[in-house]
């Protein structure tokens, strides 16, 4: 069995989540290749052929996947992929868009965000946000897979020596193009890697309320988040929104303020090692699932926090 | 333009599901049963497409059971102008679905195909880019806003680190996220007009789409339970708690 994984990076530097894919492709054991598919992205193959673990890494590097469209990805990743066993991407918004394009191409189906592997071809994912866990047996000749972060701990970045080889011509569907983007700068970690969490909901009433929880993020080294509620009310951007819809998360610690804790909010978070809610209602469904809850005005609560620690 | 729009018949988000004792699969009998919360807004946008006279008509499809006439009359009542169920009780693995598609998609030739971005109930967020493969157009997943200019769509897109925006050639499918739009409710009056609109029920197999098994349900658990937890009465004694017990500070 050999095993393609496809790097997530932004033509610069190769993302965490690559690592807890590569985990995965460890789990289901057999040589793992890692595809580089970008523009001037030598640095990110130069990163990926450290990966421990990884034997071979695959540099695709053309005008034509600088901004990963998945017109022109997709069918790459499929012309490669006839070689492979299993094709893992991570389940970030680039993996999910590129991969189902990929299975269709394959004709198979893809498995969506696994979290465990149980064997080469079965595998754990979460359906019905979370409040269900399915084991699938794929039936299929060539196992496409996106692969859920938080499930895998990541293996190390460095350690590995594969070679780097240059592949592929350029495929250039010419249906669609790249316009602009708008990326949120943030110098705080990353949320989906960030070893803890705090999030605020409605209960902060306004953006500027979150500056109380961003103080509180800067003292632990914390990535800041929010629930559905908190970004329809336009407090802070979607790509910050924890839950089925946004990002899933599982740090060492979560700090929930001012959020009630729908199954939507708790979809994205509820594996987290330790959880801490901080709300005024107490009947608010998010103490079903805290560690440690504390009843109290978050506006009093979070300034004395910030004290503390 | 003609716009189409794929929906699916789903648990209404508001259950709180139930794994059934054997562990073959979750509850669904008697459960109550909705339009999937981000196919609304698929049928939403197509409707604003209509009112701002960039669309002529809206179709609205299905692939499933019998059953989901009444999620097809839903988007008829919230302004779709037909419907269009394609009928198999087989299990809805997510390519034979989108094969299923884009032969419809073949017979309506249809500009804009728009999808929910993903089903609440399965979460495979996969038949969309799927139906955009097999049929050979671009696809903008996770739109956010989405507009037409010089015979293109220009879809603002949610991604990881924030938005993007992308152009797509003609026909084209979407998928559409949460913050596209606030999808409208059915009134009395046009839940009634939808009863007489045409809903045209096609037998799966006559669609000559080359279907197959991909995968099997091996079963279902219920998520692991966390263990209670404590309230604590100060914001001392929680970060004590956090720094000698949990160890997480």
């Amino acid at each position: 069995m050999t095993i393609l994984v496809i790097a997530e990076h932004d033509n610069k530097a190769l993302a965490p989540a690559t690592l807890n894919t590569v985990a995965a492709a460890a789990k289901i054991g057999g040589d793992v290749h890692v595809l580089v598919a970008g523009q001037g992205a030598s640095a990110v193959a130069e990163a990926a052929a450290k990966i421990a673990g990884v034997t071979k890494v695959l540099s695709a590097d053309n005008a034509a996947y600088a901004h990963q469209l998945p017109e022109n990805v997709a069918p790459l990743v499929a012309e490669l992929g006839k070689g492979y066993s299993h094709i893992l991407a991570a389940a970030t918004s680039n993996g999910k868009n590129i991969l189902p394009r990929v299975a269709a191409a394959l004709d198979v189906d893809q498995i969506s965000e696994i979290i465990s592997v149980e064997s080469a071809d079965t595998f754990k994912r979460p359906i019905y946000a979370g409040n269900a866990i399915a084991t699938v047996q794929s039936t299929a000749a060539i196992k496409v897979i996106t692969v859920r972060a938080t499930g895998f701990d990541p293996v190390a970045a460095e350690g590995g020596s594969a070679a780097v080889e240059a592949v592929g011509a350029a495929h250039d569907a010419g249906i669609s193009s790249f316009v602009n983007e708008e990326l949120a700068k943030s110098d705080r970690p990353e949320l989906t890697a960030a070893k803890i969490v705090v999030s605020g909901g409605r209960g902060m009433q306004n953006g500027d309320n979150f500056k109380h929880l961003y103080a509180l993020a800067d003292k632990l080294g914390a990535a800041v988040g929010a629930s559905r509620a908190a970004v329809d009310a336009g407090f802070v951007p979607n790509d910050m929104q924890v839950g089925q819809t946004g990002k899933i998360v599982a740090p060492q610690l979560y700090i929930a303020v001012g959020i009630s804790g729908a199954i939507q909010h708790l979809a994205g978070m509820k594996d987290s090692k330790v959880i801490v809610a901080i709300n005024k209602d107490e009947e608010a469904p998010i103490f079903q699932v805290a560690d440690y809850g504390l009843v109290a005005d978050l506006f009093e609560a979070i300034p004395e926090l910030e004290k503390l620690v | 333009m003609k716009v189409l729009v794929a929906v699916k018949r789903a648990i209404d988000p508001n259950v709180k599901v139930r794994v059934k004792a054997d562990g073959s699969d979750v509850e669904l009998n008697g459960v109550k049963m909705a339009l999937n919360p981000f196919c609304e807004i698929a049928v939403e946008e197509a409707i604003r497409l209509k009112e701002k006279g960039l669309a002529s008509e809206v179709v609205v499809v299905t692939v499933g059971s019998s059953a989901a006439q009444e999620q097809l009359r839903t988007a008829l009542a919230l302004g779709a102008d037909r419907a269009l169920l394609v009928e198999t009780n087989a299990l809805l693995e997510p390519l034979n679905v989108a094969k299923y598609l884009s032969k419809v998609i073949d017979q309506e030739q249809p500009q804009l195909i728009l999808f929910g971005k993903q089903a609440i109930d399965q979460e495979n967020n996969q038949v969309g880019q799927m139906v955009a493969q097999l049929i050979g157009s671009g696809q903008a997943t996770y739109a956010s806003a989405v507009n037409q200019v010089d015979g293109q769509w220009v879809v603002e897109r949610e991604v990881d680190g924030g938005s993007q925006v992308v152009a797509l050639a003609m026909p084209a499918v979407v998928t559409c996220d949460l913050r596209l739009n606030q999808p409208r409710y059915a009134s009395l009056p046009n839940i009634m007009k939808a009863k007489k609109k045409s809903l045209e029920i096609i037998a799966a197999d006559t669609l000559g789409a080359s279907v197959k098994e991909h995968a099997r349900l091996l079963s279902v658990i219920p998520p692991a339970v966390r263990k209670a937890g404590i309230n604590v009465g100060s914001v001392a004694e929680l970060v004590d708690k956090l720094k000698n017990v949990a160890g997480v500070i």
